[in-house]
C-alpha cells in the first residue's frame, strides 16, 4: 500500500511509466504483502479449528439435545437445556462449590503468597533454594500431587491423622466427610500453586524502583505504612494480574476432583469442569454438558474482557 | 543487648525458612519413602520416618500393572510431537507479528491473546465431537493436533523477535538472503534462549496433562503415563499405597531431574506468562 502511494504522489512521473513499473512489480509485489498472512496461516488454521470454530460449535449445541452415544440425532429445544440447568439443585451445588473454592483458594493463596514474597525477597543464596523449593510443586503431575495428598490425608493410615493423633487431637475425617472434603481440595491447591503466585510477587516486587523506598525511609516512614502505600499500589498490577489467572485456573479444577473424590461425598466437591465432563461423557447429556460449558465460558470470558479493559488502560497511563 | 535481639531474630528467621523448606520438601520424601515400604509397614502406627526393610519390588509391580512402557512411549510422542508441531507454527507466526506491518495485525493478535487466556477445559466437547467426526478420537492425534499452535509460544517468540536489532536483518537482506531463510537461520539462533524457555514449558505441560488423555481415549494403546498412574488406585482389596507411591516417583522423576538440570529457565518459563 505504501508503495503505490508513494509512485503515485511523485511529481513529474508521467502516468503510462508508472503503470509499466507497477505492472512489472506487480507479482513480486502481492507476495510480499501476502508474506505475513501466509506465515500466519499454520496457526491461525490450528486456531480456527480448535478454538474459534468450537467455542461457535458449544453455543449451538448447547441449544440441542444430543448425546455422545448418536451424534447424528441432533433435535433443536432452544433454552430447554439452561431452563434444565437451572432447576437442578446439583448444578446450584456445583457452581456454589466451584465459587467458595475459588474464593478460598484464590483469598489464601494470593494472600499467603504475598506475605512468603516479602519475606523471601532477598538476595541471599538460600532464599533462592528457599523459593525454588516453594515453587516445586507447580511443575509436578495434579496427579501425583493428588495421589500423594490422597495417601497423606488417609483416615486410616495417613500422615496427617498420625501426627494429629501424636499430638493428641482427634483424627480428622479430611476427603470422607462432605463438610471437610472441599477444604481438602482447597488445601492441595493451595500448596500446588502457592510457589508459582510467590515468584510472581517477588519478580513484581523487583521491579519496583528502590528510590521510592529510600525517600520513605528518609521520611522514617513506618513498615506498614510503607507497605500500604507504596509496596500495594506499586503492586497493584501484580496483583489484579494473579487474581484474573488464579481465578480462571481455579474454575478449571478438575484433575483433584476426578482422582481424590469423584465429586462426592454427596456432591460436595463437584464443581463446574468435573460436572460437565460428568454430564457429557459418564451420563451422555450432551446438551446439559454444553449448556454448563457455555456458562463457564461466559465466566471466563468476563474475566478476560476485564483483564484487556485494565490492561489497556493501563497502557494508556504510561 | 541489641545483638542478642538481632541474633535471636535472625535464629527465629531460619527456624521459619527450614518450616517452609519442610512443607514443600517432605511430601515429596514421604512419597519417596512409602514407595519402598512393605504394606504392612505402610499400615504401622506409629509411621516409620525409614523403610525397615527397602522393598524395591514395589516399582516392578507398579511398572508390570499395565503397558507401562507403552504409557511412557506415548507421553514422549505426544509432548515431543506437539513441541515440533508448536514450533514450526509459532516461528512463522512470530515473525510476522514481530516484523511485518500489515493491515489486521492488531486485530490477528487480539484474537492470539484471547485463545492465551480461555483454556481448553470450556471446549473440549465439541473438539472431541469434532475430532470423533475425522474419526480421529482414540489415537494419538486426538492428543497432539488440538495443540499444534501454541498461543504462549506465539506470544513469546514474538517479543524474543522484536528485540533482534534491525541492523542484522537489513544486512541479511543486502546478502539477497530471502525473508524464509533469515527466520530460521538468523532469528531463530538468535531467540534460542527463549526456544529454550517455551520447550521446557511446553514439554512438562503435557508430559502432566490427565485432562485431554482421559477425555479424548479409552484404550491403553494410546494412553499416557498420567492416565496409566492415575489407575493404580483402582486395585481392589485396599489400596496398595506402596506401589500407587512408586508409580507416581516413576511419572514424577524426569521432571524433577529436568528441574534439577535447568531450574532457572524453568522458573522463567513459568513466570513469564505474568509479562
Amino acid at each position: 500500500m505504501r508503495k503505490a502511494a508513494t509512485v503515485q504522489e511523485l511529481p513529474g512521473v508521467s502516468q503510462s511509466k508508472t503503470e509499466v513499473r507497477s505492472q512489472a512489480f506487480a507479482w513480486s509485489d502481492l507476495a510480499s504483502r501476502l508474506r505475513p498472512y501466509l506465515y500466519l496461516a499454520p496457526a491461525l488454521i490450528c486456531f480456527v479449528l480448535f478454538f474459534f470454530y468450537p467455542i461457535g460449535s458449544i453455543i449451538y449445541l448447547s441449544f440441542q439435545d444430543w448425546s455422545l452415544i448418536n451424534l447424528e440425532q441432533m433435535e433443536w429445544v432452544g433454552l430447554q437445556n439452561y431452563q434444565d440447568l437451572m432447576k437442578d439443585g446439583d448444578f446450584h451445588q456445583v457452581l456454589g462449590n466451584t465459587a467458595v473454592f475459588t474464593i478460598a483458594t484464590v483469598g489464601i493463596g494470593l494472600t499467603l503468597s504475598f506475605l512468603l514474597a516479602l519475606w523471601l525477597n532477598k538476595k541471599a543464596k538460600v532464599y533462592g533454594i528457599i523459593q525454588a523449593t516453594v515453587f516445586s510443586p507447580h511443575i509436578i503431575s495434579l496427579v501425583s500431587v493428588s495421589m500423594l495428598w490422597m495417601w497423606l490425608m488417609d483416615p486410616q493410615f495417613g500422615l496427617l491423622n498420625a501426627g494429629l493423633e501424636a499430638v493428641g487431637l482427634p483424627a480428622y475425617t479430611w476427603l470422607t466427610d462432605p463438610k471437610s472434603s472441599l477444604l481438602s481440595l482447597i488445601i492441595v491447591s493451595i500448596w500446588k500453586g502457592v510457589g508459582y503466585n510467590t515468584l510472581i510477587f517477588i519478580a513484581g516486587l523487583q521491579s519496583i524502583p528502590g528510590d521510592i523506598y529510600e525517600a520513605a525511609a528518609l521520611d522514617q516512614s513506618p513498615w506498614w505504612r510503607t507497605l500500604r502505600r507504596i509496596t500495594i499500589p506499586m503492586l497493584s498490577p501484580t496483583i489484579f494480574f494473579l487474581l484474573i489467572i488464579n481465578t480462571i485456573s481455579s474454575f478449571q479444577a478438575f484433575d483433584t476432583i476426578a482422582i481424590m473424590t469423584q465429586g462426592g461425598p454427596i456432591n460436595s466437591t463437584n464443581m463446574l469442569v468435573y460436572y460437565i465432563y460428568e454430564q457429557g461423557m459418564d451420563f451422555y447429556n450432551g446438551g446439559i454438558a454444553s449448556a454448563a460449558s457455555v456458562i463457564l465460558l461466559i465466566l471466563v470470558g468476563i474475566l478476560t474482557a476485564v483483564h484487556f479493559l485494565v490492561m489497556s488502560k493501563r497502557v494508556h497511563y504510561r | 543487648m541489641y545483638r542478642v535481639v538481632l541474633a535471636s531474630r535472625k535464629t527465629v528467621e531460619w527456624i521459619g525458612l527450614l518450616i517452609v523448606a519442610f512443607l514443600f520438601v517432605f511430601p515429596f520424601l514421604w512419597m519417596a519413602s512409602t514407595a519402598f515400604k512393605t504394606m504392612p509397614e505402610v499400615r504401622q502406627f506409629p509411621p516409620t520416618l525409614l523403610p525397615e526393610t527397602w522393598e524395591w519390588s514395589n516399582f516392578a509391580q507398579a511398572w508390570e500393572s499395565g503397558p507401562f512402557l507403552m504409557y511412557t512411549w506415548n507421553s514422549i510422542l505426544v509432548a515431543v510431537g506437539i513441541l515440533i508441531l508448536q514450533f514450526l507454527t509459532a516461528v512463522p507466526a512470530a515473525y510476522a507479528f514481530a516484523r511485518y506491518k500489515f493491515p489486521g495485525r492488531n486485530l490477528l493478535f487480539g484474537l492470539v491473546l484471547i485463545v492465551l487466556m480461555i483454556p481448553g477445559q470450556v471446549i473440549f466437547l465439541p473438539i472431541y465431537v469434532q475430532l470423533s467426526g475425522w474419526g480421529l478420537v482414540n489415537t494419538l492425534w486426538s492428543l497432539i493436533l488440538p495443540y499444534a499452535a501454541s498461543a504462549f509460544g506465539i506470544f513469546l517468540l514474538r517479543q524474543a523477535f522484536m528485540q533482534v536489532p534491525d541492523e542484522v536483518i537489513e544486512a541479511a537482506r543486502l546478502d539477497n538472503a530471502s525473508e524464509w531463510k533469515i527466520m530460521w537461520t538468523i532469528m531463530v539462533p538468535m531467540a534460542k534462549p527463549v526456544l529454550v524457555t517455551f520447550g521446557l514449558f511446553s514439554f512438562i505441560y503435557h508430559w502432566n496433562d490427565y485432562f485431554w488423555p482421559l477425555i479424548m481415549t479409552n484404550s491403553d494403546e494410546v494412553r499416557t503415563l498420567p492416565i496409566g498412574i492415575s489407575s493404580l488406585h483402582m486395585s481392589d482389596g485396599g489400596t496398595l499405597w506402596n506401589v500407587m507411591m512408586a508409580g507416581n516417583m516413576i511419572l514424577i522423576l524426569p521432571i524433577l531431574v529436568i528441574f534439577f538440570v535447568a531450574q532457572r529457565h524453568i522458573i522463567k518459563a513459568f513466570i513469564y506468562q505474568s509479562k
